[in-house]
């Protein structure tokens, strides 16, 4: 697997525990289950959360200040719920930290997630980092307003006139 | 009963169907007909190789009955695919 | 009617080289089927029985001259030089090639259209009232609205994985020809007691295999939250339809299962949090769109004194009787062209036809059709006294048959001919019902009258809202035909009733001849139609005409 932040490959400083009996030392992204059980642990260190297309984010919305990254998941890119996710973690409880699309994230989304807020990708990592770029310039004009910062073709308008 | 392979072309969507040559044909009379349920098995095996070298989609083992008319796909759907919408026959 | 700006341009061309790119992709193998096939959905292009099918735009049915001529070539180049008007005032191409695809949507973009949408687990065309801007009765104009939600409902990018499709209706007139209470979102737009504009909102409509008629969510929706609210809707569909079986994964399904009151509570909790954001509508943008529908230069008329021309020509006056509708402006009036014609499938025309009419609607109709989803055109804005003329050249061209609401203007969908869904054939059930009832005396005894065929339960053909419905099954490789009864998809929306066992092909348009006899000798005179006549009677009289003592 890759990281795409900031449209370049990264390393991924944390390492992924959700799997994990134990956790490890360092920079971890754990699950929701292993946050609930371990929070007096994780919180004070670099952690991370990953949620299931099924959890929620109402589900961590009290503690988003212990979080870098939150991790939402793709089971199948069709699976259109983290959209929505990220919209309420941005807007509603205006999560500011890294916000991470994993599992089936494809180019022809990439586009959308990062619209939605999205900052960072992680791709199976067998295609050119330009095609991924090229992916996420596929657009210069959006009707709709996602609060991602980008002027929005009613704004356009109303500033011409 | 015997068995043919149809599929649509990638590029075009045509209905095709396989040939001996393992080329693919528009025409059901030139497409492989395959007698037995081994045949239509590798039959149905090389068009499935086709569907992963992106030339056809949805390779499907169809039966066939072989009438005075010609080969006549048993399922009426198919009937329809080999030969045409029953309607705007002008066209 | 709207016209791309140069943003709309701008984002056209991009999404044409997106797919582009995307179609490429596909051809060299860099991509599967299964990530390719969502993603040509929401261009519009189905693989069907013979061919790729390519579902273009109309939005909410409006047409210039200019895009139907477009239109015809693009039949020309690259199909076989027709095309098919759907139930959701779109059209429909059925030979399409892949790669041809690239240059199709370049072509298209130039007349500024496109099949963004079209199909695929996303928003779909937003569809209206055929008369919208124009009918007597209109209370408000739906298009200024309609085109407001086509662009915030265009790549939406929290909305376009879904759980499965999403259809939203408008009408702005109390009688009802957009279906709305048959949509997954349906806005009746309606005056509140201090005059002013707003929409009751309906949710959870549809047909598919398990029909249902919408709920009112909000009884009044003031224009300005119009956006947040969809919005909201929008969310807490995306979030919790379900996703495990495609079968029960529209929005009605959502509704049922949540209930209505918790659904709304739900929504109105999402809504709480949006409404002040920039989707608030502002009166600026909503004048701003409604510039491109500003009533087109209409002259001062009297209405017309036809009664020489009509006693003169029976045809003529029998196609007034029932092809045109009344117009809000003196001297104007609605025209209906009739793709019911014997001579092709029910809401066909073909490349040579369209340019036609195209000139007549540039002659007669200020440049500008309409497509309705019963699948036939309409020009909304005719002098009553050019109506002789316009009728000689309908007539032509083909498309003045005079039985529009009557038994043989049938909506019908491609059914097993073309279509990789069906189970059966629906075009020739409804060609062989039009020879049946080709008779217009008779057809226009009959009176107001929907007869709607759908080749397999998805529905496509609406028959369960239809007076009759047809509905075509498989049964050991032979094609059927059941009948329900006394469905509407107007004001009065319901859903019909299974008549029993189902009609072989031969015994099926026998079958639609008995109950049409049964109708005539039940009714208490000529006025009262087939559904009035049903909903006072009941199935009875019809059940035993069907399966009694013959």
């Amino acid at each position: 697997m890759a990281l795409i932040k900031n449209g370049a490959l990264t390393d991924d400083t944390f390492v992924d525990a959700t799997e994990l009996e134990q956790l490890p030392e360092g920079a971890v992204i754990v699950s929701l289950e292993q946050w609930r059980e371990h929070k007096d642990a994780l919180a004070g260190r670099e952690v991370g959360v990953r949620l299931l297309s099924d959890q929620h984010p109402e589900s961590i919305a009290d503690d988003l200040e212990h979080f870098s990254v939150i991790a939402l998941d793709f089971p199948t890119y069709r699976d259109g719920r983290a959209y929505s996710y990220a919209r309420i973690l941005r807007d509603r409880y205006g999560y500011k930290g890294e916000l991470r699309a994993v599992g089936d994230v494809l180019l022809e989304q990439l586009h959308y997630m990062h619209r939605i807020g999205f900052d960072s990708f992680d791709v199976a990592g067998d295609q050119p980092l330009e095609d991924w770029q090229a992916a996420d310039a596929d657009f210069n004009n959006w009707y709709q307003p996602t609060n991602d910062g980008r002027t929005t073709i009613r704004d356009r308008r109303n500033s011409q006139s | 009963m015997p068995h043919m392979v149809i599929a649509n072309t990638l590029r075009d969507g045509r209905v095709v169907f396989l040939a001996d040559n393992g080329k693919w044909v528009s025409s059901i009379a030139e497409g492989a007909l395959a007698q037995s349920d081994s045949d239509a098995e590798q039959l149905l095996s090389d068009g499935q190789n086709a569907e992963a070298r992106d030339i056809v989609i949805d390779p499907q083992l169809i039966e066939i009955n072989e009438t005075e008319h010609g080969r006549h796909p048993s399922a009426y759907r198919e009937y329809i695919r080999a030969y045409g919408p029953s309607v705007r026959k002008d066209d | 009617m709207y016209r791309y700006d140069e943003f709309d341009h701008a984002f056209m061309q991009e999404r044409v080289s997106q797919f582009s790119r995307q179609v490429e992709r596909r051809v060299k193998g860099e991509m599967t089927e299964d990530q390719f096939k969502p993603l040509r959905l929401m261009n519009g292009l189905y693989l069907q029985l013979h061919a790729y099918m390519l579902r273009v735009n109309v939005p909410y049915g409006v047409l210039s001259s200019t895009q139907l001529r477009g239109l015809a070539e693009i039949a020309r180049k690259y199909d076989r030089g027709y095309g098919h008007f759907t139930t959701r005032q779109n059209i429909q191409y059925n030979w399409i090639k892949l790669e041809e695809m690239p240059q199709l949507l370049a072509d298209l973009a130039d007349i500024e259209m496109h099949g963004i949408q079209s199909s695929g687990n996303c928003i779909r065309n937003t569809t209206s009232d055929q008369y919208a801007g124009a009918s007597a009765d209109e209370i408000e104009d739906p298009r200024v609205y309609c085109e407001i939600i086509r662009q915030w409902s265009t790549l939406h990018p929290e909305f376009s994985y879904l759980p499965r499709k999403f259809k939203i209706a408008v009408t702005g007139a109390p009688k009802d020809r957009a279906a709305v209470a048959l949509h997954d979102i349906g806005l009746r737009m309606h005056h509140n007691a201090a005059g002013e504009t707003g929409f009751e909102v309906i949710v959870g409509g549809g047909q598919g295999r398990t029909p249902v008629i919408g709920k009112t969510i909000c009884e009044w929706l003031t224009p300005a939250d119009l956006l947040s609210y969809l919005e909201a809707i929008l969310r807490v569909y995306n979030l919790w339809g379900r996703r495990d079986n495609m079968y029960k994964a529209r929005i009605k399904i959502l509704v049922n299962a949540t209930g209505i009151d918790e659904f709304r509570s739900q929504v109105e909790a999402e809504f709480e949090d949006i409404k002040a954001s920039p989707l608030k509508l502002d009166q600026a943008e909503v004048d701003r769109i409604n510039e491109y529908f500003q009533p087109p230069a209409y002259e001062t008329l009297d209405n017309a004194d036809l009664s020489e021309q009509r006693a003169a020509n029976a045809d003529f006056d029998a196609w007034l009787k029932s092809n045109i509708a009344e117009h809000k402006v003196p001297g104007y009036t609605i025209v209906n062209l009739s793709l019911k014609g014997p001579d092709q499938p029910p809401g066909d025309l073909r490349s040579g036809q369209m340019e036609q009419v195209a000139d007549l609607a540039d002659q007669y109709s200020f440049g500008e059709l309409r497509v309705t989803h019963r699948q036939n055109l309409v020009f909304t804005d005719v002098k009553q006294q050019d109506l002789f003329e316009l009728w000689q050249k309908l007539v032509e061209i083909g498309v003045a048959t005079a039985n529009i609401n009557r038994a043989s203007d049938m909506i019908c969908c491609p059914g097993l001919d073309y279509c990789a869904l069906a189970n059966a054939r629906s075009i020739p059930i409804s060609e062989r019902i039009n020879q049946r009832f080709s008779d217009i005396d008779r057809l226009h005894d009959l009176g107001e009258l929907s007869i709607n065929i759908s080749g397999c339960m998805n529905a496509c053909g609406h028959h369960h809202v239809g007076n009759i419905g047809i509905l075509g099954v498989e049964k050991k490789g032979q094609e059927f035909y059941q009948f329900t009864l006394g469905g509407s998809s107007a004001e009065d929306a319901s859903l019909g009733d299974r008549t029993g066992p189902g009609f072989s092909t031969d015994e099926v348009v026998n079958a639609v001849e008995r109950i049409l006899n049964t109708y005539i000798d039940q009714r208490e005179d000529e006025d009262e139609n087939f559904l009035e006549t049903y909903r006072r009677v009941g199935m009875a009289p019809f059940k035993e005409a069907l399966y009694g003592a013959n």
